[in-house]
């Protein structure tokens, strides 16, 4: 009974991972879904050749040869020409079936990958820049109209069931794309463009991490993909592209202030204000997000103040500078960032 | 014994790492302070030097870690849009043998804490004093005035430490 408990254990932990939120066996677009398929074919191939080979390594460790002539083996140390010619003809016809059967699952993948690759390049795209960097997204949403350019960082916004073109690019080192749901990796490359389809045909939250090795915080680089109804996402884009929210209450009056008047504006960009470094997330609509910190924590105001006043504990080494803040001036700072809907 | 002799070989050679990669991420409040008591002028004045003040180190000197946030620094806070990659523009180069404010760590954090007149803004009040210190501690190398166990042995742009530079002043490193 014991004895059973552990792997029943183990496949319900599996079980969870397969319906969590990034998870490639729980595919929320038609890429992810061809890669699903291919997933699972391998697994139950690859998976019923593993008990073959098990069982007959079982049976030969165990069992008595009946046809082959042990008395020769043990005296002579050599097989009869009957018992030689048996195992060659055993030996080539596994190997020709082996060979067969990596050809069947080359084939299957070849054909997975174009058929993933012939799902691109449809009408009415949407184009989103991914730029990583040590250790955060930039997501730039591309438009001809300057006026419509959107750029935010470590929350993507798709609309359901048109399809998304994302340009990969890296500001520093080699990135990797991934968000499982939806599709494989794709690395973010120094001075090149990479390129990616993706899909989602249903409403969900899929989260994604970087999946090439980045340097300390590799760990901590996640982005949200928030796939939702064409009109909710219409909606967002509207209230994305407005400039940041004027502070209406004296605290966040006193808190915009804390902000440009300190090195944040070195690298943070508030559209609307004259806040605009170009080094670190755009904050225009900060309190919108769900995490700071690339996704290391969720967005709340104790998690906010903790991250500004000591950056180095929550993620160590990252880029973020430790400023002096005032203990006076942190709430309405707090306050000011959290407003900015 | 030949284990013993080879452990302590690989030892040592692991200690002769700690200096190039101490990286000093979570810098002490005390490094926050928008001016540190460490900025001085440079001595030089019509009439002949003045008492000569006590020599101010900077911490984050031959530390490969902080050269390198110097640099990334120097991009990031612009000083390239004048300076280029120290080979001067709008703003002189960093290249050089004479400085006009000085050469020395704390006349550097000086001229950036203060800026200069023709066109160094200031930056004190903006940049951490920590930061500042790691852009000295770059445009520094930019002369071969880090050891060379620190520095990059090829730039990402200019190459700011050729090999003659850097025996010029092999020994007087600071």
């Amino acid at each position: 009974m014991k004895r059973a408990a552990v792997p029943a254990f183990a496949l319900s932990v599996l079980y969870g991972c397969a319906w969590h939120q990034q998870s490639a066996l729980n595919p929320g677009g038609p890429q992810a879904a061809k890669i699903d398929t291919l997933w699972w074919s391998f697994f139950w191939l690859l998976g019923v050749i593993f008990i073959i080979v098990m069982t007959v390594l079982l049976l030969t460790l165990t069992g008595r040869r009946a046809n082959m002539e042990r008395e020769a083996l043990e005296v002579t140390h050599k097989a009869s020409p009957q018992t030689e010619s048996q195992t060659r003809r055993i030996v080539t016809g596994a190997t020709i079936i082996t060979i067969l059967i990596l050809f069947v699952l080359i084939v299957a993948s070849v054909g997975t990958g174009k058929a993933i690759a012939d799902l691109g390049f449809k009408k009415n795209p949407l184009t989103i820049q991914v730029t990583g960097n040590q250790w955060w997204w930039e997501i730039q949403y591309i438009n001809g109209d300057a006026s419509q350019t959107l750029v935010t960082a470590n929350e993507m916004h798709i609309p359901v069931g048109r399809p998304v073109q994302i340009l990969g690019q890296s500001q520093d080192v080699i990135h990797s794309f991934w968000v499982p749901n939806l599709h494989g990796k794709r690395d973010l490359i120094p001075s090149r463009t990479t390129n990616e389809w993706i899909e989602a045909d249903q409403p969900g939250a899929y989260r994604g991490q970087c999946a090439e090795f980045c340097g300390l915080q590799h760990a901590h680089m996640a982005l949200w993909v928030i796939a939702e109804p064409e009109d909710r996402f219409d909606a967002w884009m509207r209230a994305q592209l407005q400039p940041a929210a004027s502070p209406s209450t004296q605290e966040t009056i006193r808190g915009q202030q804390v902000f440009l008047n300190n090195a944040c504006v070195f690298c943070h960009q508030i559209r609307g204000t004259t806040a605009g470094g170009q080094n670190a997330p755009d904050l225009t609509h900060f309190g919108s997000r769900r995490g700071i910190a690339a996704n290391t924590v969720p967005n709340t105001k104790g998690n906010l103040a903790g991250w500004i006043v000591d950056p180095q504990s929550m993620k160590p080494g990252n880029h973020m500078a430790t400023i002096a803040v005032n203990s006076t001036d942190l709430q309405p700072l707090v306050d000011y960032l959290e407003s900015l809907k | 014994m030949r284990i013993a002799a080879s452990a302590i070989i690989i030892t040592l050679l692991g200690l002769t790492g700690c200096q190039r990669e101490k990286r000093d991420i979570r810098p002490s409040p005390a490094d926050l302070a928008i001016y540190g008591d460490a900025a001085k002028e440079s001595t030089l004045r019509p009439g002949g030097p003045v008492t000569p003040q006590p020599v101010v180190n900077n911490p984050y000197n031959a530390s490969s870690y902080d050269i390198s946030e110097g640099q990334r620094l120097f991009n990031w806070y612009n000083c390239s849009g004048c300076h280029a990659n120290g080979g001067g523009g709008i703003g002189p180069p960093l290249i050089k043998k004479e400085w006009t404010y000085g050469g020395e760590p704390a006349n550097i954090f000086d001229t950036i804490v203060k800026g200069r007149p023709n066109g160094m803004p200031s930056w004190g009040g903006r940049i951490p004093a920590y930061q500042i210190w790691q852009i000295v501690a770059y445009v520094r190398s930019m002369n071969g005035e880090q050891p060379t166990s620190a520095t990059p042995t090829r730039a990402d742009t200019i190459q700011t430490n050729p090999q003659n530079l850097v025996n010029r002043v092999s020994g007087q490193t600071k």
